[in-house]
């Protein structure tokens, strides 16, 4: 589940892309799958969809819980 | 007359929507001063009432990110130049994902414009028991909802119908609503899902990603494609090849009381002609493959598995998608880098683009290949020239990205790349939309290279034609020619990576676009009194040296004026053309020189 995203800098258009895909407090995250090269990027399911992350974006979903 | 704009994230099949509802009536342009596609149809109402359709550029939020994104938000709201704000926008969203799509629905909302929800792809939805209360949603959103299924024949009734009803404007919502919060709530209050994803998304994705078996497939998948290019679009070529020569021979003896207009009409124009349309084949086949992968959600895929390799050469997993064009041209497929947002990747992709070997090069590699390389069975399967054909293109491949890791070395700001990619649920692609983008892929081709190629092909002939040999002249007639004299100046340079005059001179119209160069060719043999197949000619005249330079040459070499211009016009900048130019053309001097020399040597 994430608990929070935090930007890198005040003006963090990553971040602020990620809050609008629906990576929100509270929704349940899942990794799917990784990359063949390096285990980069992410494969994660937020919510009903799927998107690549490179592991720098993932960096900023602060995610609690347990699988 | 109402105005309609389609919006909507991607992957919502706004498009198989926005074909559904318009079928052929499509005109496709660019918005005035950039270069964002404009998709604009027309349909009428159930009650007849004409409709003028927008297709806007797919988004996420209005807090645009990319070129494609502002255009949407802009058109939206009303504020691009010449372009009418639209009196309903119809909003498409993806009823298996309303958990995404809901929210950029709401952020629409604030806009308070006449606004209709879709809710498209209810079928899917069902098959998925997926069951979604649309008067209660309706209710809560304030906005009519409509379903509908834009692969189903009368798929968008029910939108159709709805126009003929006057659409208020949409209430903004509070601006401090939290709109995911609002999202969740209406998703409890109207839709019952009963699993996170498709069950076939979970099994596909478990093999077309894995680090093994999904780069496995990806690279028969792309093998697959170019031998498909190679091999059924022969017979094709073949025929067009055929039909254009019994043109002439028919057109020429009408004409035979006047030589010279006899000459420009079968040497000139219908040579010209048939040398255009002759490629169509390659691009169309080509296209159905990259439309079908990118309409059957695999591409974005691919872009997963590539993405940390073209990292590491300072490029992102969407470079794919546009490089992968540029296998058929680089044209569009520059234009494609437009869904690149990070703009240091989108120049560095737009750089090496035209290192991908697209298809005006093929009639090239395909004379060269035809008349040095034998055809034989390799490893009992593998046709040799197809094998020879497959290293022209890898060798392009590892150039651009070699010249991507320099570009990325060269670089002054190493702030963070994002890449951020929706991975879309499968679907079969649809045939109508498949047929519908081929024709668009083919009407470009034709009219971009149609006009330019013809117009070249009466230059060359003119070129070639005058001024007349002097009487009693003991050489053909071309060497007397402009053509003859400005291939013998241009000879002094290329001498040193092998070329002859005749190449020289095919050379110069082939600037404007590749494929001219075989055209040329064959009509520098041609008027020079070679008759024979060019081929023939090609195999019996050129030493092995010289062919393999001209492929090598043909590899690098900027070549095409219309991927400058279209450079020129996605850049803004006269710099970085010719930045572009003076390193694909050393490249090219170098590679073939290099070349020459070894093949030299060796022979």
């Amino acid at each position: 589940m994430v608990r929070s995203i935090e930007p890198v800098s005040a003006t963090d258009a990553v971040a602020r892309r990620l809050r609008d895909l629906g990576f929100v407090d509270g929704e349940p995250v899942r990794i799917v799958g990784q990359g063949p090269f390096g285990g980069d990027p992410l494969l994660v399911q937020v919510g009903y969809t799927r998107f690549a992350l490179r592991r720098a974006e993932a960096a900023r979903v602060i995610v609690e819980g347990t699988p | 007359m109402l105005h309609l704009a389609l919006v909507g994230n991607p992957n919502c099949g706004k498009t198989a929507l926005f074909n559904l509802l318009t079928g052929a009536r499509q005109k496709v342009a660019n918005y005035a001063g950039v270069t964002v596609e404009r998709k604009e149809g027309s349909f009428t109402t159930a009650a007849g009432r004409s409709v003028r359709l927008l297709d806007l550029p797919g988004t996420y939020s209005l807090d645009a990110a990319s070129p494609d994104e502002i255009i949407t938000r802009d058109v939206c709201l009303g504020t691009v130049p010449g372009e009418p704000r639209p009196d309903v926008i119809v909003c498409v969203a993806d009823a298996t994902n309303l958990r995404l799509h809901l929210r950029f629905v709401l952020e629409l909302k604030r806009l308070g414009r006449p606004m209709i929800l879709a809710l498209n792809m209810m079928d899917a939805a069902r098959r998925r028991g997926i069951v979604i209360d649309v008067p209660a949603l309706e209710r809560r959103l304030g906005i009519p909802v409509v379903e509908t299924v834009a692969v189903q024949r009368h798929g968008a009734d029910a939108l159709r119908a709805r126009l003929d009803t006057a659409v208020a404007p949409a209430s903004a919502p509070p601006a401090d609503l939290d709109l995911h919060a609002e999202v969740r709530s209406l998703l409890d209050a109207a839709v019952t899902m009963p699993n996170r994803t498709a069950a076939t998304d979970e099994a596909l994705d478990r093999v077309l990603v894995h680090p093994v078996f999904g780069l496995a497939i990806l690279a028969v998948v792309m093998f697959l494609i170019f031998q498909a290019v190679f091999s059924w679009a022969e017979p094709l070529m073949d025929g067009i090849e055929v039909a254009f020569g019994a043109l002439g021979e028919w057109i020429g003896p009408a004409l035979e009381s006047m030589p010279l207009l006899q000459s420009l009409v079968v040497d000139g124009i219908i040579a010209g002609i048939g040398g255009v349309l002759v490629f169509l084949p390659q691009i169309l086949i080509l296209f159905l493959f990259i439309l079908a992968l990118e309409e059957s959600g695999y591409l974005p895929r691919a872009a997963f598995l590539l993405d940390r390799l073209m990292l590491k050469v300072g490029l992102t997993g969407r470079s794919f998608i546009p490089l992968l064009s540029s296998f058929a041209c680089a044209i569009p497929g520059i234009m494609a880098t437009r869904s690149i947002q990070d703009p240091r990747d989108r120049l560095t992709t737009i750089m090496i683009a035209p290192l991908m070997t697209c298809s005006a090069r093929l009639p090239v590699y395909t004379l060269l290949i035809a008349a040095f390389i034998p055809e034989r069975t390799v490893a009992g399967a593998f046709n040799l020239q197809g094998i020879v054909l497959f290293s022209l293109y890898v060798g392009g491949i590892v150039s651009a990205l070699a010249v991507a890791w320099v570009i990325k070395r060269l670089r002054k700001d190493k702030s963070e790349h994002a890449l951020l990619m929706e991975l879309p649920s499968y679907r079969i692609p649809h045939p109508r939309d498949l047929a519908i983008g081929l024709w668009e892929r083919a009407m470009i081709f034709v009219k971009r290279v149609g006009g330019i190629i013809l117009a070249l092909t009466v230059i060359l002939w003119f070129l070639s034609t005058f001024p007349a040999p002097p009487e009693g002249a003991t050489e053909p007639a071309i060497d007397y020619s402009f053509a003859g004299r400005l291939g013998h100046a241009l000879h002094a340079v290329f001498a040193p990576i092998g070329f002859n005059w005749q190449i020289c001179i095919a050379l110069v119209p082939g600037l404007a676009a590749r494929e001219v160069a075989v055209a040329s060719l064959a009509t520098v043999y041609a008027l020079g009194g070679n008759e024979d197949g060019l081929q023939a000619v090609v195999a019996n005249e050129w030493t092995l040296a010289t062919a393999l330079s001209l492929l090598i040459w043909y590899v690098f070499a900027p070549m095409c004026l219309s991927t400058l211009a279209t450079v020129r016009r996605e850049t803004n900048s006269w710099r970085q053309v010719w930045i572009m130019t003076g390193y694909l053309f050393g490249l090219a001097y170098l590679a073939s020189f290099i070349t020459y020399r070894i093949a030299l040597a060796w022979s």
